[in-house]
């Protein structure tokens, strides 16, 4: 009972802390928004673990925040091994080659009126499908260690990454080129001093989107089969143990992976991209 | 036209990459039996495999035909049966996400405080691979006495559509601008009639134009969601099972009927869409 009592008693303070932050000053600062995510946050894993103490719920259906912690802190070495073989071996190998392949068939497609007329809405159609049902085909060509996840996620960033950059070829004015042909520019010169930067927000829409993707391609592809280390690997497997605290502990690292690299993404658009009306605050 | 063309060719690909994947099977075989084989007899050989590395489209589009309509569509070998099943979890998971996704918009553009402390993590929320997530849901559920299969393949798919009905809503909400804003408060409208007289319907177009990323990301989430939770219905479930028993024609088959279940509903929503506006008085 004290537990629920306080499990709603920091639901009360975090949201009277938040409605205040957000009417005073503060809300202005990037400070002041950032402790109004961190404090819907900490208030969220509070409740959390208020409530599962406070109606016992066993550990093998939830276990709370606290003992997901305690699991984190001594499994790290698992941890890091799963999160090299599917983040950095699967996911990351995947995402960049599967976007540079986008990137440089963008660039060939956007040579030929026919190819872009035929191929875009292919692509379009084709990125919108549930590209995740590859992943057995592929598990059963290439094997079950990383080399798979890698291609499944090649396949499933590749039409996002691809659409958004023939799009973003199109994004420079006529006048913008027209200018550059007074210049005497030729067509490569064309392409790196003006249309590859006036595409880069249409690229990094896209690089977003297949962040996410690629994650979950990586994961999915290893519920269809992998070697004894892996982020899916582990969850389909603990869970089957009923070891929900290093489910947990997973899903925290991965949640935590996802986050970052959507966050290194969002970072480098900053940098490359900050001419954008988007970037200027 | 040129849509044509880039299919057909995509097609020959496709036949010439079956020719050369299935080879090495063929000539193997040919070597254990003692025969040799021509290149004419090896390439018909690679169109008819029972078990090909890859099948070529007119075996996948026989297939595609005997799960659709070579049973009876209560049989457990229809696909129709399977996209039934997959197709609910999928219609059930959009819902709920558009509802949540509207309601979460239109709190965030009423209170200053829910945008600044929700969207953060909803879009964080989308940073997390759901499929690490599917089995909890599923763990969870079950705990909470929910017997039926449907409820964590929908919560799964609601948690991946309603992020774009999310966004879409939030901007269309706020896509009026000052002057009409300003009008109707000198007609002395009120909060709520300013909401549902300008606010609701300037953002239609926005949310029609989430609906179809919804659509094929429930169809995902419910597919994704029948892989970990040990499913023997739907189309993810058809996947799993000829991955785990060898059969790569059942796979190629519940792979395309997913793509095929995907524009349906991409085209469905499209005339809703064209209804919708119609009805609304928006230019064609």
């Amino acid at each position: 009972m004290m537990w629920i009592v306080a499990a709603l008693a920091v639901w009360a303070a975090g949201w009277v802390v938040n409605v205040w932050l957000a009417r005073s000053a503060w809300s202005a600062t990037r400070a002041g928004r950032l402790a109004i995510v961190v404090v819907f946050g900490v208030t969220l894993l509070a409740i959390w673990e208020g409530l599962v103490r406070g109606f016992g719920v066993s550990a093998v259906i939830l276990p709370t925040p606290s003992v997901i912690g305690v699991r984190i802190a001594g499994a790290l070495p698992v941890l890091l091994g799963d999160f090299v073989q599917t983040v950095i071996k699967g996911a990351l190998t995947g995402y960049l080659m599967g976007s540079a392949a986008a990137v440089v068939v963008a660039v060939l497609i956007d040579r030929s009126p026919f190819l872009k007329a035929g191929l875009l809405p292919v692509g379009n159609f084709v990125a919108a499908l549930p590209i995740v049902g590859i992943a057995p085909i592929l598990v059963a060509w290439f094997g079950f260690d990383w080399h798979s996840k890698a291609a499944v996620v090649v396949v499933m960033v590749f039409f996002p990454v691809l659409v958004n950059m023939v799009a973003g070829l199109q994004a420079s004015e006529r006048m913008q080129r027209d200018l550059m042909a007074t210049w005497g520019a030729g067509y490569w010169q064309s392409l790196f001093k003006l249309r590859f930067p006036a595409a880069m927000p249409f690229l990094f829409n896209g690089l977003k989107i297949a962040s996410t993707l690629a994650l979950i391609g990586a994961i999915v592809a290893e519920f269809f089969g992998s070697p004894t280390v892996g982020m899916g690997f582990r969850i389909s497997t603990e869970v089957g143990r009923l070891g929900m605290d290093m489910v947990w502990a997973e899903i925290a690292v991965a949640a935590l992976a996802g986050s970052a690299f959507y966050g290194v993404i969002a970072a480098i658009e900053r940098g490359v991209t900050f001419w954008h009306p988007s970037q200027r605050v | 036209m040129p849509v044509f063309a880039v299919v057909g060719i995509i097609v020959c690909v496709w036949y010439s990459a079956a020719v050369w994947m299935n080879a090495p099977w063929v000539y193997d075989q040919a070597e254990r039996a003692g025969v040799s084989v021509s290149f004419g007899e090896m390439v018909g050989a690679t169109m008819g495999q029972a078990r090909p590395v890859l099948p070529a489209p007119h075996q996948v589009a026989a297939e595609l035909w005997k799960g659709v309509a070579g049973q009876a569509v209560t049989s457990k070998r229809s696909l129709v049966y399977h996209g039934w099943v997959t197709l609910q979890a999928t219609f059930y998971g959009f819902v709920l996400g558009i509802g949540l996704g509207v309601a979460l918009a239109v709190s965030i553009v009423r209170f200053r405080v829910m945008e600044l402390s929700v969207m953060p993590w909803a879009i964080i929320s989308q940073t997390i691979p759901i499929v690490a997530l599917a089995p909890m849901i599923v763990v969870l559920s079950n705990a909470a006495g929910v017997e039926d299969r449907m409820v964590p393949k929908a919560i799964i798919s609601a948690y991946l559509s309603f992020f774009p009905v999310l966004v879409s809503m939030v901007k269309g909400l706020r896509s009026p601008d000052q002057m009409q804003i300003d009008q109707l408060r000198t007609w002395y409208a009120s909060e709520a009639q300013m909401f549902w007289k300008l606010r609701l319907p300037a953002s239609m177009p926005y949310f029609f134009a989430s609906l179809k990323v919804a659509i094929a990301a429930s169809l995902v989430g419910a597919i994704v969601g029948e892989l970990p939770t040990g499913a023997i219905e739907g189309l993810g479930a058809r996947m799993l099972i000829g991955s785990q028993f060898g059969e790569p024609m059942i796979m190629w088959a519940a792979l395309f009927a997913a793509a095929i279940l995907a524009g349906g509903l991409i085209l469905l929503v499209g005339i809703v869409e064209r209804f919708a506006r119609a009805r609304m008085g928006a230019p064609a």
